[in-house]
């Protein structure tokens, strides 16, 4: 991502640079997805083609599509803005907890990790008062777990507080 | 014919058993919640319900996820009527003319006007479907390796050449599908690829994962960075309004009828319920004769693109029941249901599941009107939903989209990738990259490669094979134009001396 400071309407990455960013890690991926076909084989085996020869012309496909998508990217640079800095800091404020989140869910279980993704969601974000945060925060776990693990009978992951509860 | 007929009311018998009703209005019920808010659509919300299925009869599972796709269909025209938000990428077309109506006191006909021609556009489809499914199916049990590769190959470039994002971002994203769907095993060696000793990858990447992902946590990432502020018409639908709607409604029979089969046409190709609901409101604009007050609140602009919307979202299911080929990812997330059940897609369904696919049939019609009498009835329950601040909704909203995740394998590795999935979504989105084909190729890479690969067995490595007989041929050749239709419209247009600006579909 590339920082441009623009005259008008607050700042942030510009949505050339990001454009960019996707198109040459989209290219990246293709890359690795080649070296790997090249080392099962990419010709022709017992069995016709080998496993390597479909993966390989998609990925060579995603490598000239990607070169085509950056040549248009800087035959039409607007200096549009990708997004402002305060509107990406929200999303970073979904993706950092939901992150944490996921870490936590094979030591904590699904549920309490839930809870408390929830209840810091409602405090820190939408300043609501403990209570409430609390409440929905108990709740919606509590309800998946009869709906998941009484009723359809689907295990989820569970931690040491559901065997301190005896599940 | 005559036989399809017992088959159906047969299906019909095992659809109005008290259980499969209940789970009928349980997944309108759902599916209009999951329709009416910002971050679930019809694709994740069923993948998310997917699990909740495992249990059932594949019979009963497939009524309870198509009818929370109906849900989601009818959900869509509740926030963009009365938020201007719409819920659904397929009913932005719908706040055109939608929303200026809510604001001038009459959201009742609007709604009304909306849930009654989904309902006319997914019964024609439905009816459509009766009479089509059957005998493509027949049809299709002739293809061999080729055939079937020609089909997927159809359908792929319809998706370059219909959708609107730049085809070769289309391109891009669809191939880097087959990539990501070709880790792991190979289904002709059962040699293992890509996986570069990571023991994580030796299964590949599963394409529910790939959907709660990118259209689950993609569109959190989204919609929290607009920063949502509600500002709804108060949501009173009476039964008054309704009969003064219905009224009026038989007026436009003509525009209902060339919606229907603008949406049908649009969903067997995969271009989807999107394109179809703009280009069904675009002819209308044009050809009605209030087209220049289309966008002030005409009720034409919004029976327009609810009936193509409609219609296109249940013909998708036309391919996918008949070919094993979604229509839209929806459609591939019922297909990916399907293999879970252990049910082999494709035209062989007919003949070996006949219960199945004609509980399937019978759902969508009995499905459509439970429907519309729960949409008609709740509205303003569901569009309480959408009053819940965004930032209780959202924590939820990840939690279930986890526990979809996990539930798929067991695995809690699955839902980092879905966050992975949800970031890169997010940036695809925003970069106008369209992620339908990449889902769908993460789905079909297997099988369009094993048809591929054994094609080309048979013929020694010609790739002739493919123009080898006409059946192939004409569907190869159909795929070409579909690839290459941008060009070939405004090649068209030139020579009609028209300038290619004034497309329809724009």
């Amino acid at each position: 991502m590339s920082d441009t400071t623009k005259e008008f309407g607050g700042t942030g990455p510009s949505h050339q640079g990001v454009e960019i960013g996707v198109a040459a890690f989209m290219a990246l991926l293709a890359l690795v997805g080649i070296y790997g076909s090249l080392k099962v084989g990419i010709g022709w085996g017992a069995e016709g083609p080998k496993a390597g020869f479909f993966p390989f012309y998609v990925s060579l496909a995603v490598i000239i599509a990607s070169a085509v998508n950056l040549a248009k990217i800087f035959a039409t640079a607007d200096g549009e803005l990708f997004a402002s800095w305060s509107q990406l800091k929200l999303v970073l404020a979904v993706v950092i907890p939901t992150a944490i989140y996921v870490a936590a869910i094979p030591y904590l279980g699904i549920y309490v990790a839930s809870a408390i993704l929830i209840i810091a969601f409602m405090r820190w974000l939408g300043r609501y008062p403990w209570i409430y945060a609390v409440g929905v925060g108990a709740l919606v776990p509590f309800l998946t777990f009869l709906m998941f693990e009484l009723w359809f009978l689907v295990p989820l992951p569970k931690g040491p507080f559901e065997k301190f509860l005896g599940y | 014919m005559l036989e399809d007929i017992g088959n159906l009311i047969h299906g019909f018998a095992v659809v109005v058993q008290p259980f499969n009703l209940l789970l009928m209005v349980v997944g309108i019920v759902l599916g209009v919640i999951v329709g009416v808010l910002p971050g679930l659509g019809g694709a994740n919300g069923v993948a998310i319900l997917l699990p909740l299925t495992f249990s059932m009869s594949p019979t009963s599972a497939i009524i309870m996820l198509s009818c929370i796709y109906w849900g989601a269909l009818f959900g869509g025209a509740i926030t963009s009527i009365l938020f201007n938000i719409p819920g659904e990428p397929w009913s932005v077309a719908t706040t055109f003319d939608g929303y200026p109506m809510a604001q001038q006191g009459r959201a009742g006909e609007a709604l009304t006007a909306a849930f009654t021609s989904s309902f006319v556009g997914a019964l024609f489809a439905v009816v459509m479907i009766t009479l089509v499914a059957p005998m493509v199916a027949g049809f299709a049990l002739r293809f061999g390796p080729a055939e079937i590769f020609s089909v997927y190959f159809l359908a792929f470039c319809s998706f370059v050449g219909l959708s609107k994002e730049p085809p070769f971002k289309t391109v891009a994203s669809m191939m880097l599908g087959f990539g990501l769907g070709a880790v792991g095993l190979d289904q002709v060696t059962g040699q293992l690829r890509l996986t570069f000793g990571v023991e994580q990858m030796l299964n590949g990447f599963d394409f529910l994962i790939a959907v709660i992902g990118l259209f689950g946590i993609g569109e959190i990432l989204l919609t929290m960075e607009e920063g949502l502020s509600f500002r709804g018409s108060p949501a009173k639908l009476n039964l008054k309004v309704v009969f003064q709607t219905w009224k009026e409604l038989p007026r436009y029979w003509l525009l209902s009828l060339r919606s229907c089969l603008i949406g049908c046409w649009m969903g067997i190709s995969p271009a989807g319920a999107t394109p179809a609901s703009f280009m069904s409101y675009g002819i209308a604009k044009r050809i009605s004769k209030n087209g220049h007050k289309f966008g002030t609140g005409q009720i034409e602009g919004v029976v327009a693109p609810e009936t193509a919307a409609h219609a296109a979202g249940t013909s998708a299911l036309l391919p996918m029941i008949s070919l094993g080929v979604p229509g839209s990812p929806t459609a591939a997330v019922l297909l990916g249901g399907l293999l879970i059940w252990g049910l082999q897609p494709g035209p062989l369904l007919f003949t070996e599941q006949k219960d199945f696919v004609w509980g399937l049939i019978a759902s969508m019609y009995m499905g459509n009107i439970v429907g519309l009498l729960i949409v008609l009835t709740c509205v303003p329950l569901f569009a309480a939903i959408l009053r819940i601040p965004f930032s209780v909704i959202a924590p939820v909203i990840l939690v279930f989209c986890a526990i979809g995740a996990y539930t798929v394998h067991n695995n809690t590795f699955d839902v980092v990738m879905m966050l992975v999935f949800g970031i890169a979504g997010y940036f695809m989105k925003k970069c106008n990259y369209p992620l339908a084909p990449m889902v769908l190729a993460i789905v079909l890479g297997d099988k369009a490669e094993e048809a591929f690969r054994q094609s080309l067995l048979s013929s020694q490595g010609r790739l002739g094979v493919f123009w080898s007989n006409g059946l192939v041929s004409t569907i190869m050749a159909l795929g070409l134009i579909a690839l290459f239709w941008p060009i070939i419209q405004a090649g068209w247009e030139r020579m009609r001396g028209r300038p290619a600006g004034l497309r329809a579909a724009e």
